[in-house]
Order: structure tokens, then sequence, then C-alpha cells
């Protein structure tokens, strides 16, 4: 074996001439070299195309929609249709009652949720189930929350013979929520460390003590990072709402009745014949996308406070 | 610190009885956990229950006929649903054929250090910003600007490849097209995003090796990093797919919602997720069973992707 | 194995003297990253055919300077070199040469075993197809995995996953790549720190007989194996260094191997290789 190898070895230092060999100076009109450049070329152009969207909507929210910005946009109710002025201020509070309503349910059942998962489900199958269950939650597309609060609650009346109402409304954005809250506080708490429990049960703290105490402390900036991301996210959403809160031309009456929020007001008045309301379904894109910006950013923020 | 002091502390400790208080709280607060967690299953478990009574009327109706048929006529009380289930799928695929070039394309430029890392992380915030945009205001953007500005681009195509049935009408405002690239738009940042991850996730041996046997850097992103990365990607990718398909408001706002068939796709058409936004509020009788029924194939499209995605990761997951 | 060394030996009496065909030969070379100083003033010509062995304690740069043999520091962002590396009358960082070639040229096998995501053939074609080659590959497959001596390990499952061998087996495929696109100088970093010690013996034998056709540069933690393999030996060493942000390497002495382990002309190698420090 030893000879073959020899003897091979010797012959192979004449193959060199089966190779390309070139001086080592950079020739850009290497077939190799140009392909590079090329394929970096078609990807810097790709790079562009895929932030191009990002900054013309941004672009024509800004333009469009902060023109109409004053303090009219705030307090007043939409007009009539063919009519000029009003505002969207029904909208923004129905807005911020409607995910306000989400987060309430949402938070703490995914904060308990991702509890469980994290803390106390191990690889038991109902850990598995309950996980699977989230992933498939997470995959069902938002109308379908509008579809199933419509079956379970606005076409039962369950509220005070009420069909549809902010609280529905409310319940559909929560179960949009849910698998987020879940996936981001069970992340959260996986990543602290082992060690931090074991140090609190090894002072006789019970487990109650050590998860409300130790770990959740220890897990708060991701976990909110993730809940400040699904407020901003839910906010945002429409098809859900279309009828399940409906929308209102009026001021909200409680949250048993059908209110105005931005999004369906975006939706509503966009595709209206009416000037007026085109303008308006941009001044409410405008402030819903600032708010939703600004979430970011917030978690963007936290996140980073967490790094340092 | 002696090892006899040591030894009376812990044995005060052990000799120290749990409060019964303290054994409820504990056990009470993972039973409180334990329920609110299977919330999510019963959630889930519900979602499908109401769909599925819901459509049974529709089912017995139409049974399977539903889904290849066209009629959607109220005033007959005829019901299927291929438009809008053909829509979808046209819609979403398409959409996608588009994006992952797009998506793995812009991945590759922020992590393959082509550019500077500023440059980079910026780039990658843009794209994540992008995913943040409501649906219903990238609706409103491309009724107002998208639409009106690809026309011209549209018609063209018509122009030029109006023979095949599929650019055979003339592009008047809403329509599969523009609906199509609109998606485009709302899978792009999944993609990127996910992509970006497993490019990532490479190690950087196997850079290495590729750049050691004297590849350029897209010899090596083309023969080493992408085949390691590409389980990952093709997960991704049917992720995204299943985002489509179920994805509602600006394609609701920018297809047209025809109930009529078209193979154009300048012309417009419809989907699932539109045809519940449309009219699910003003269905009554058994148009409201038509459209669950409609909802629950919807659903089985979205789950049978995910599901498959996930299997797709962990069947080709390369181990290195 | 203890022949050629003799042999050598015998050749080349002048100790402390580096005499021979110089390859590539490095000029006042110092790598940083970032402001990081890694690596100070390194004089030092490495000879043809033969293998030479950079020891020292970890952490002081014998990497670093490995790399910079063939561009791969160019990956590493931030990391800038000074000086001069010679390689066929050329400066390797001249800003005309093109990196891609030169690790055309001088291949490299790493610490770890990296073996692509590909077939044990695709793991040796892929290399020589991009480096234009024109002959029998399955030939080429068969003599690089032969001299690589993972041939019969190999040879029934050629189209199997290249991660569906050992460790030791894997290492090998990497040498039989590397040594596949008959490169001039072969760079191993630490090629064996992962493996066991029969497959390390595997891979030392396989060195023996690539120094007949190659030049040889390999890291090594382990001072036998420097003693078994190598014909040459360089010692780094790293210190402090006032106004530094940490410990600077530098080169101590280089010189034939039978030298720096018998007869080291520093203190610090004497300690080193005596297992004193390190
Ligand atoms: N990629 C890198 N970025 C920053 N510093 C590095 C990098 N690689 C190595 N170093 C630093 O350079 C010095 C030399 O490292 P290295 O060449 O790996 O040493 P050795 O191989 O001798 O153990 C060390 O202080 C190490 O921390
Ligand atoms: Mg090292």
């Amino acid at each position: 074996m030893t000879s073959s190898m020899t003897s091979s070895g010797r012959e192979s230092n004449t193959d060199t001439s089966l190779f390309d060999r070139r001086p080592l100076s950079f020739d850009p009109k290497l077939k190799r070299n140009r392909l590079n450049g090329l394929f970096t070329l078609i990807s810097g152009l790709f790079a562009t195309l895929a932030v191009l969207p990002l900054v013309l909507v941004l672009v024509y929210v800004l333009v469009q929609g902060g023109r109409l910005l004053s303090l009219r946009l705030f307090t007043e109710l939409p007009p009539a249709p063919g009519l000029e002025g009003g505002g969207i201020g029904n909208a923004m509070l129905g807005t911020v009652l409607v995910t306000l309503i989400a987060a309430l349910i949402a938070i703490p059942v995914g904060v308990a949720g991702g509890v469980y998962l994290s803390e106390y489900a191990g690889k038991s199958w109902f850990g598995q189930v309950v996980s699977f269950s989230n992933d498939v939650l997470a995959g069902v597309p938002s109308i379908i929350s509008g579809v199933f609060v419509y079956g379970l609650i606005v076409a039962t009346r369950v509220f005070f013979g009420q069909s549809y109402s902010a609280m529905a409304g409310g319940i559909a954005l929560s179960v949009l929520m849910l698998p987020t809250v879940i996936k981001t506080t069970n992340e959260g708490l996986k990543l602290v460390p082992n060690e931090l429990r074991l140090g609190a049960y090894g002072v006789g703290a019970s487990r109650y003590v050590t998860i409300t105490q130790i770990v959740i402390p220890a897990a708060l900036t991701p976990i909110s990072t993730g809940v400040v991301l699904a407020i901003a996210r839910a906010a945002g959403e429409t098809a859900p709402l279309i009828f399940t809160a409906l929308f209102s031309a009026f001021w909200p009456e409680g949250i048993f009745n059908p209110i105005a929020t931005m999004s369906v007001l975006i939706f509503n008045f966009a595709i209206m014949p009416y000037p007026a309301q085109n303008e308006l379904a941009w001044a409410a894109s405008f402030v819903l996308v600032m708010m939703i910006l600004a979430a970011n950013l917030l978690a963007r923020w936290l996140s980073r406070l967490s790094k340092t | 610190m002696t090892s006899d002091l040591g030894l009376s502390v812990d044995a005060q400790f052990t000799l120290r009885r749990r409060p019964n208080s303290e054994k409820f709280l504990d056990l009470g607060f993972r039973q409180l956990t334990l329920a609110l967690a299977s919330l999510v299953a019963i959630v889930l478990l519900a979602i499908l229950v109401t769909v599925f009574q819901g459509s049974r009327e529709a089912m017995a109706s139409f049974g399977l006929r539903f889904i290849v048929t066209s009629a959607w006529d109220p005033v007959n009380e005829q019901y299927g649903a291929f438009v809008a289930i053909y829509g979808t799928l046209v819609t979403s695929i398409l959409s996608l054929a588009i994006a992952v070039p797009l998506g793995v394309g812009t991945a590759i430029f922020i992590t393959e250090d082509l550019i500077p890392a500023r440059l980079r992380e910026l780039i990658g915030l843009m794209v994540e910003l992008l995913a943040a945009i409501p649906s219903v205001v990238l609706g409103l953007w491309a009724i107002f600007v998208m639409e009106p500005a690809i026309r011209p681009a549209l018609e063209l195509l018509h122009h030029l490849l109006g023979w095949t049935p599929f650019f055979a009408t003339t592009p008047q405002g809403p329509g599969m097209a523009p609906a199509i690239l609109i998606l485009v738009v709302m899978v792009l940042p999944i993609i990127t995003a996910i992509a970006r991850d497993a490019l990532n996730q490479v190690p950087i041996e196997l850079r290495q090796g590729a750049y050691g046997v004297g590849t350029t850097r897209w010899g090596a992103i083309f023969a080493v990093i992408l085949p390691a990365a590409i389980s990952s990607i093709i997960g991704g990718v049917m992720l995204a797919l299943g985002r489509a398909m179920g994805e509602t408001m600006a394609v609701t706002m920018i297809i047209g919602n025809s109930l009529n068939f078209d193979l154009s796709l300048l012309a417009p058409g419809n989907t699932i997720a539109s045809m519940l936004a449309n009219q699910f509020g003003e269905a009554d009788g058994i148009q409201v069973s038509a459209l669950m029924y409609a909802a629950l194939i919807l659903m089985l499209l979205t789950f049978s992707v995910n599901v498959l995605a996930q299997w797709v990761v962990r069947r080709l997951s390369l181990k290195y | 194995m203890t022949s050629s060394l003799s042999q050598h030996n015998a050749s080349s009496k002048s100790s402390g003297k580096i005499s021979g065909d110089i390859c590539m030969s490095l000029q006042d070379v110092s790598i940083s990253y970032g402001n990081f100083e890694a690596v100070k003033n390194v004089f030092m010509d490495l000879l043809n055919g033969k293998v030479t062995a950079f020891i020292g304690p970890s952490g002081c740069g014998k990497s670093t300077v490995l790399r910079a043999l063939n561009r791969m520091n160019d990956l590493i962002p931030g990391c800038h070199l000074k000086g001069r590396v010679l390689f066929d009358g050329q400066d390797l960082y001249h800003p005309r040469i093109d990196a891609v070639e030169v690790r055309r040229r001088i291949g490299m096998v790493f610490q770890k075993p990296n073996p692509f995501p590909k077939t044990i053939y695709e793991n040796i074609a892929f290399g020589a197809r991009i480096n234009g080659y024109r002959g029998d590959m399955d030939e080429l497959v068969e003599r690089s995995l032969r001299k690589a001596a993972v041939w019969d390990e190999c040879k029934d499952k050629l189209q199997k996953s290249g991660l569906a061998l050992s460790g030791g087996q894997q290492q090998r495929l990497c040498i039989a790549r590397a040594i596949a696109t008959e490169p001039e100088v072969i760079l191993m970093d630490e090629p064996c720190s992962a493996l066991d010690p029969i497959s390390t013996l595997k891979i030392e034998e396989t060195m023996h007989e690539l120094k007949r056709n190659y030049t040889i540069i390999i890291v090594t933690h382990n001072m036998q194996q420097a003693v078994r393999v190598a014909d040459m030996t360089a010692f780094f060493n790293a210190e402090a260094v006032e106004g530094g942000s940490g410990k600077v390497g530098y080169l101590v002495e280089y010189s034939e191997t039978e030298e720096i382990f018998n007869a080291p002309a520093q203190q610090a190698t004497q300690d080193y290789v005596s297992g004193r420090f390190g």
C-alpha cells in the first residue's frame, strides 16, 4: 500500500497541468470573478427591491396622512358620506379599547401558558399537546378567528342579547395574540439559566416563589418585548374585527356595542368613492403606523437594554 | 464555616416545616398555569368545532362538488368555492415564486459580509419593520399608489403576452396581479428573516472549508452555504406560503372580489379569505354555512402547509 | 520516520541557520484584530518540501499566522496585516493579488473536520472542478483518498454523505479534499486536536507520505507530534506589552526540530519544550 501511494504521489506532480493555473494577480475579466460581481449586484438589487416597499409605504403614509394631522382629527367623528371634514376620534378610542380588551385576556393567559410550558410541562404529553396546539393556532389565518368569534359570540348573542360588540372584537384579537405571548414567554423563560432556579431551591424557596420572584423577573425583558410586539400587531389587525366589532359612526357606547376601530375604518373608507373618506383612511393609516413603529422601536430598545 | 456549624444550620432548615398554605399556593399556581395553558388547546378545538359545525349544512347540500364548482349564487342557493380556492392557490404560490428569490437574495446580501456591517443592520431593520406595517395599510397603499403605478407595466404584459390565456384581459384596476404583488411585499419579510437566521447558523468552519479549496464568495454561497441552510429555508418558505394563503385585508382590497372564473391574472379574482371578509357580515342562511365550509377548507390548507413545513425542517435538517 | 529526520540532519549541519529552497517568506509581519495586535514582527522563511511545525502556548497567534499564509484572515472582519508575505516571488497582500487564486495554490486543513454537506465523492470533486480539473474525476477521487489514507474506509460509500464518517475519517477526507486540488503548500491547523490516538497516528502517516510532494505547515499543541512529523519547528510565545490591550504573540525561535527540542537557543523555548509552562 505504501509503495502504491508513493508512486501515485510522484505521478501527481505532473498532473498539475490538468488544473487551471493562473498568475496570482486578480483578473477582473475572469469568468468566476465576473460571475461573482454579477451575483453581488443581483443580490444588492434584490435587497434594494425588498426595502423599497417600506420606503414607499412610509413616504405615502407620512405625506398623505401627515398633512391631515390636526386637533380636529382626534376630536371629531367621521363625516357622513358626501360631506367634508370630520375626524377619526371614535376610531382611535375604539382601537385603544379593543386592543386593551385583547391584551387583558391574552397577556395573563399567555404568560401563564408560557410559564406552564417552560417550568412545569417538561416532556409530558400534555405539554406537547399544548405546544403543538400553540404552533397550529399561530398558523391559523386571522380571518378565521373572526369567523370563530362570529359563530361563538356574535351569532349566539351571548352578551346581553348583543350581536356585534367591542368585546367580541377584543376576544377575536386575543385569539391572535395568544400564541405569540405564549411563545415569547416560553422562550424568554428558557433563556433563564437553570443555576438561578437551583440557587432559589437551594435556599429553600418553593416552586411558586422561585418562579414568580426569581425566574419571571429574570426574563422580564424578553417577555415584555414579545408582549409589546404582540400588542402592536393586534392594534393593526383588521380581518378579525370586520364582523365582530363591526364599525360605528358614533362614539363608543360601552364594550357590548359595535365599535369603530382605525383598521376597519381604513378598510371601509378606502373603498368608498368619496375623497373625504379616502383622506381619513390615510390619516388613520398615519396614526396607526406611527403607533406601531413606536411600539417596535420601544421593543427594540427594551431588548437592547437587557443586553447591556 | 466549620463543618459542625454547617450541619446544625442544615438541621435547623430541614426541621422547619413548610406551612400548609405555602403548599397550597404551590399546587394552586401549578394548576392555574396548567388550566390557562390548556386554554390554547381548547380554543383551537373550539375553532375547529365551530367552523365544522357551521359548515355541516353546506357539506350536506354540496358535498365535495363545492370544491370544483364555481357557482356562487345566493338567489338560487347554489354555492361552489372553486374560484376562491383557485385564487387562493394561484396568488399564494405565484407570490412565493417572486418572493423567494428576492427574500433569499436579500438575506444573502445582509449575512455574507458583502457590505459594511452598519448597512447590513439597517437593511435588516427595514425589512423587519416592513413586517410590522398593518395589512390594511398596505391594502390602502396598493389601491391608491401601487396599482396605478404598475398598470402600464401590466398593460405591456397584456400587449406582449395577451395571446396566452393568462394575460388575455386588459388590466382595469383591481385584479390577481396586483394582489400577487402586494402578497410579495407581505411575505418577503418572513422569508428574509428565516433565510437570514438559517444562513447565520451555517458554521464558520464550513465557510472556511469552501474558501480553503479556492471558491469565490458566490461559489461558496451556492455550493456550500445555501445547501447547508436549505432545510430551514424551505421550512420558512412553507410557513410563508401558509401566511400568504390566509392573508386577508390587503388582498381583499386589491383583488377585485370577482365571483367569476377567469384564467387571466390581469382580471379580478377572489380568495377564500377575501370572500369571507366581504360576505360574512351580510350573509344569512345557507350562505353562512357555505362560507364556513370555505373557511374550513382554508384552515385545512394552511394547517397542512404548516405541518409540512415542520416536517421538512426536521426531515431535511443536516447535522453539521 | 526516524530515518527521514536523521537523513535531514545529516544534510544540513549548520545549526540555527535556515538553509534550503525558500517557499514562503514572512517579512516583519504583524497581524491585528481591530485595535488588538495579536502577533508582532514575525520574520520567517518556510522551506520547500519540508514539514514545518508551529508550537507554542494557546493564544500566542499560531493560527493567526497560519491563516495569514493563504489569506484566510480576509474572512474575519477587522483583521489586518502589516508587513509582507512572499510566495512565488510575489507579496500575497499586494492589492492586485486575487485571494481566491492564493487559496488554490495554498490549501488548508482546519482544526475541526469540516466536510461539506455533500457526498464523499463530491467533497473531493467539488474543489477539483472549481480548480478547472480536466482529467478523470473518478481517478482523482480515488488517488486523493488513497493519499489521505482513507480510501479503504470510503471506497464502498462514495455516494454517502461525508458527514456520515467518523471524526478521524472526516478529517482525512478533508485532507484528501485539500490535496485533490494539487496545491503547492498545505496548511494544517491542529488537524489532530479533535481526534483519537489511532486516527492521529494515521494522519501523521499521511503527512509523511505527503511531504514528498508538498510543503506542509502544521500548527500543533502536541510536542511529540512536532518531533514525529516536523523537519523545522517554530516556537511562538505571547507576552503582555505596555499599552497593549492583551498579550501580543511573537516568534521566539525557529530552527530545525532537533535543535528546538534538544538544544534551543532561548530559555523560553527550553522551558516550554521541557514542559515547564504552557
Ligand atoms: N477572529 C478573531 N477575532 C478577534 N481576536 C481573535 C480572533 N481570532 C484570534 N483572536 C485573538 O488573537 C490571539 C491569537 O489567537 P490564535 O491565533 O487563535 O492563537 P493560537 O492559535 O496560538 O491559539 C488570541 O488572543 C485571540 O484571542
Ligand atoms: Mg489555534
